[in-house]
């Protein structure tokens, strides 16, 4: 890792360690306060633990102009964004997409592209709704291994982590705080609840706490309908299309609608705050995450909307290519900070159990 | 000339925040003016972190109770009696109605610091410290339709007949005038104007850093004194604390603190020690130790551990010097060698049975036969590598102020200046004639902020 971004985050976190006037913000603190010395681990540790809600620096008295030069969630974001680039596998790739919005476009782009070829190619065929466009197995054989090998790409990080964390053997009980924290957004809440200082200088905001969270829950409820899809299918032969009140449909419209909105109000919020306070090279990259996770979202309801339509093999193939895209760059973006989140949160748990 | 504003509140700190914020409730025109540009807003409270509040059982962070004759005995105690009573007991009574002020001004707290617990049950701490509580009332304060002027300093009162006619402030290359109909002072104390401190304590005041704003330069103060506005205090009475000799000249802050005296011997430019550095737990003396420093040569200490207790205190902002030997540590410091190998030898000789060691409590763990003694916590420097840090005198406020009384209305001759009020630090020696008790000061600031704001309103109206 960068040793120069670590060693700037070191020399605030010490800063901070001497003063502890933002104990009660976020779960950073306390455990920056536990240590007298921050070995890269820790700062790393640190770093992902970081939320980024900004209410450290606002309220910080050695920002600058003075000498000190506070800015500790924009150091703490830069080693984070770098620790995603150098323990992602492989790390070359996450280097192409954690900075780069251009490139999360072009391979968003690039599967559109390869889902019509295959569209075109293999063609019209039997059966019914999507799958007179593509077949089921098809659709499976490409993403079956799309979600696959990410999975394993980021166990495969996970793991580099959790030792450079000098993470311990995780109990129930970690992963349940751990959860507990992700739930709610705990640590966007300002530790008054408030919320965090995102949306408008030092005011405290529920804003970027409630559109993450309506991204968060929108994606797991697609996630939800997508796997109900699955198993109706397999399990109880019940293929696509489904009705209004079938389970894929409960769970993925308000899913879908919710994605969609969180994801343009992130943007958006994204574009108010300010740049100085983040990971400054990565905010391409980060619109370029939003961009198609929104996308994800919305191409899944026009698919609905417009599902009987002519455009269907169109919306159908712009649909699955975001997904593709969307499913095979989740090591290498921004969506892979949800599971080293999750990690920070669980190896702080222990922390606060040990 | 500008007749716009029924109130101009002089200071952007606490005091002047919280005398704006009432007055404009009370339906007043506010125009607040701030010597410091926006980002160094809030004078020396951005530097604070919790204020002392009575309370009759549990009060939002605050646990169990602290009763006004408890709070008052501890203020008594500290300031050897020099306390005016009568402010200081309604100053204490009307602190317990803050905390839930302050709050709905939108104020928040946080439990006790780690490291700070002793101070749980007494002072309510500030979420983000001092510059979080600061950016909530300015928040505050714009929705209630207060103005606010930055880099507007105010250099004259115009006093006639008993009554401020004008005032006059600075902003940029110009000046403007503006005659309120009631004005509020809360510029706070004169320790940033390093001529005036070594008037008042000669010319080694030129080596004392402050901790706090460069912009409590005590103009208005000044001005004020000078038209015959009545004065409190002595101008050689301040705070002063030993902070890490590295700390900037202004503007350090909270993290320059030095916990480590109790555990440590400290001597002066000559190696020489010259104060029992275990006299009392750190809280207690940490205040004294400024004075202290200040009498030496160079008005600068050198405080000298060894490996066993580099981790009983707070982690210090900047890392201590750290060398093998004493001899090297002298020579790093630039310390003479041998007079520090003799003092660290003689100190080692006199240390007795330390088994009894506590670094929390008193421990009676003393030196025999030395002088000065160190009579808690006395246990040989011996365990390489040593370690030290350089000590100087961190001035945290001046006492020498406007005298109020209780309406926080400042007076000339016998008679009260009819339109002019005062908060916070600037009339805080009309409480505390010396000695401090932490948390007291935004007390203070809070209470006779509202006061002021209160009255100024009512005038105005
Ligand atoms: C490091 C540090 C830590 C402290 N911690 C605590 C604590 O935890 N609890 C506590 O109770 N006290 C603490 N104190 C003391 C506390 O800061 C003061 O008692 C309190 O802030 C005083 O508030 P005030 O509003 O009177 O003054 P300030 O907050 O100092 O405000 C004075 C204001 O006046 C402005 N000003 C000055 N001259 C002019 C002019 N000519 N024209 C216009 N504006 C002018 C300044 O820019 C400033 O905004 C601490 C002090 C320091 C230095
Ligand atoms: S961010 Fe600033 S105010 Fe907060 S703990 Fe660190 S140094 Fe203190
Ligand atoms: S930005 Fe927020 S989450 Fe990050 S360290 Fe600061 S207060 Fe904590």
């Amino acid at each position: 890792m960068q040793t120069d971004l670590i060693q700037e985050a070191r020399r605030q976190a010490e800063i901070c360690n001497a003063c502890r006037y933002c104990e009660g913000y976020c779960s950073v603190f306390p455990s920056l306060h536990a240590n007298r010395a921050f070995s890269d681990g820790d700062i790393t540790q640190l770093a992902n633990l970081c939320h980024n809600c900004r209410g450290c620096y606002y309220a910080c008295q050695y920002t600058a102009p003075h000498e000190f030069d506070l800015n500790l969630p924009a150091a703490l974001a830069e080693v984070r964004h770098d620790s995603w680039e150098e323990l992602a596998y492989p790390s070359v790739v996450a280097r192409q997409f954690q900075k780069n919005g251009m490139a999360v476009a072009i391979a968003a782009t690039l599967c559109f592209a390869v889902l019509f070829a295959l569209a075109k190619w293999i063609g019209l065929r039997e059966g019914e709704g999507f799958y007179a466009v593509m077949s089921h197995n098809l659709m499976v054989a490409i993403f079956a291994p799309a979600f696959l090998f990410p999975l394993a790409s980021l166990v495969v990080s996970l793991r580099r982590y959790w030792s450079t964390v000098d993470g311990k053997p995780v109990t129930f009980n970690h992963i349940k705080q751990a959860f507990g924290a992700v739930a709610n957004m705990r640590n966007l809440a300002g530790g008054h609840g408030d919320g965090c200082n995102f949306e408008d200088e030092d005011r405290f905001t529920q804003a970027r706490r409630t559109a993450h969270q309506l991204v968060l829950y929108g994606f797991l409820l697609c996630f939800a309908s997508t796997s109900s899809g699955t198993i109706l299918h397999y399990v109880f032969d019940l293929p696509a299309p489904y009705g209004l009140f079938s389970l894929p449909k409960l769970l993925g419209i308000p899913g879908g609608l919710m994605m969609t909105f969180g994801a343009i109000w992130l943007f958006h919020l994204k574009l108010k705050a300010d740049p100085e306070l983040g990971a400054k090279a990565a905010r391409s990259g980060e619109f370029g995450f939003i961009a198609l996770l929104g996308f994800v979202g919305f191409s899944g309801l026009a698919l609905y909307g417009l599902g009987a339509t002519t455009l269907m093999p169109v919306i159908l193939a712009l649909h699955l290519g975001s997904v593709l895209a969307f499913f095979l760059l989740t090591p290498y973006t921004k969506m892979a900070h949800g599971f080293y989140r999750l990690a920070a949160l669980v190896r702080d748990a222990q922390r606060k159990g040990a | 000339m500008n007749n716009l504003y029924d109130i101009v509140v002089i200071g952007g700190g606490n005091a002047a925040l919280c005398a704006a914020m009432t007055a404009a409730e009370d339906g007043a025109k506010v125009l607040i003016l701030e010597a410091a540009p926006k980002a160094y807003r809030g004078g020396n409270s951005r530097h604070t972190r919790n204020f002392r509040c009575m309370h009759s059982g549990p009060l939002g962070p605050l646990i169990e109770s602290y009763s006004e004759e408890e709070y008052f005995a501890d203020l008594m105690k500290v300031t050897d009696g020099k306390t005016h009573e009568g402010l200081a007991r309604m100053a204490i009574r009307r602190s317990e109605e803050c905390l839930p002020w302050m709050e709905s001004h939108g104020v928040r707290f946080q439990p006790s610091l780690s490291g700070t617990l002793s101070l749980a049950r007494t002072n309510a701490f500030f979420l983000g410290g001092g510059k979080g509580l600061v950016n909530a009332y300015y928040r505050t304060a714009a929705k209630l339709g207060v103005d606010v002027e930055y880099d507007a300093k105010v250099t004259h009162l115009e006093v006639e007949d008993g009554k401020v006619v004008y005032l006059d402030y600075v902003q940029g290359e110009q000046t403007h005038r503006l005659a309120p109909k009631a004005v509020v002072v809360a510029s706070g104390g004169f320790q940033a104007d390093m001529d005036w401190l070594a008037r008042a304590w000669g010319p080694a005041a030129k080596n004392f850093l402050i901790r706090g704003t460069p912009y409590n330069r005590g103009v208005v103060l000044a001005d004020l004194l000078e038209q015959g506005v009545e004065q409190v205090g002595d101008p050689t009475q301040c705070h002063a604390v030993a902070i890490d000799g590295r700390a900037p000249k202004f503007d350090g802050g909270i993290v320059t603190r030095l916990d480590c005296v109790p555990f440590s011997i400290v001597v002066n430019k000559n190696a020489e020690r010259f104060y029992d550095e275990g006299e009392d737990i750190w809280p207690k003396r940490y205040a004294i130790w400024g004075r202290l420093v200040a009498t030496q040569p160079d008005q600068v200490g050198y405080v000298i551990i060894d490996a066993k207790s580099l981790e009983l205190f707070m982690p210090s902002v900047f890392p201590p010097i750290k060398a093998d030997t004493i001899e090297e540590l002298a020579q790093k410091m630039g310390l003479p060698a041998d007079g520090l190998r003799d003092t660290v030898d003689t100190f080692n000789a006199a240390c007795g049975d330390t088994t009894g060691f506590h670094p929390t409590d008193l421990d009676g763990v003393s030196t025999s036969g030395l002088t000065p003694p160190k009579t808690n916590w006395a246990r040989p420097i011996t365990q390489a590598p040593f370690y030290g840090y350089s000590l100087r005198t961190g001035v945290t406020f001046t006492y020498l102020g406007l005298k109020v009384d209780d309406a926080a209305q400042c007076s000339m001759g016998n008679l009260p200046v009819r339109n002019l009020w005062a908060a916070g630090e600037t009339m805080a020696g009309s409480i505390l004639g010396k000695g401090y008790l932490a948390g007291f000061g935004m007390t203070i600031g809070t209470v006779f902020g509202r006061i002021a704001g209160k009255e100024a309103a009512k005038y105005a109206n």
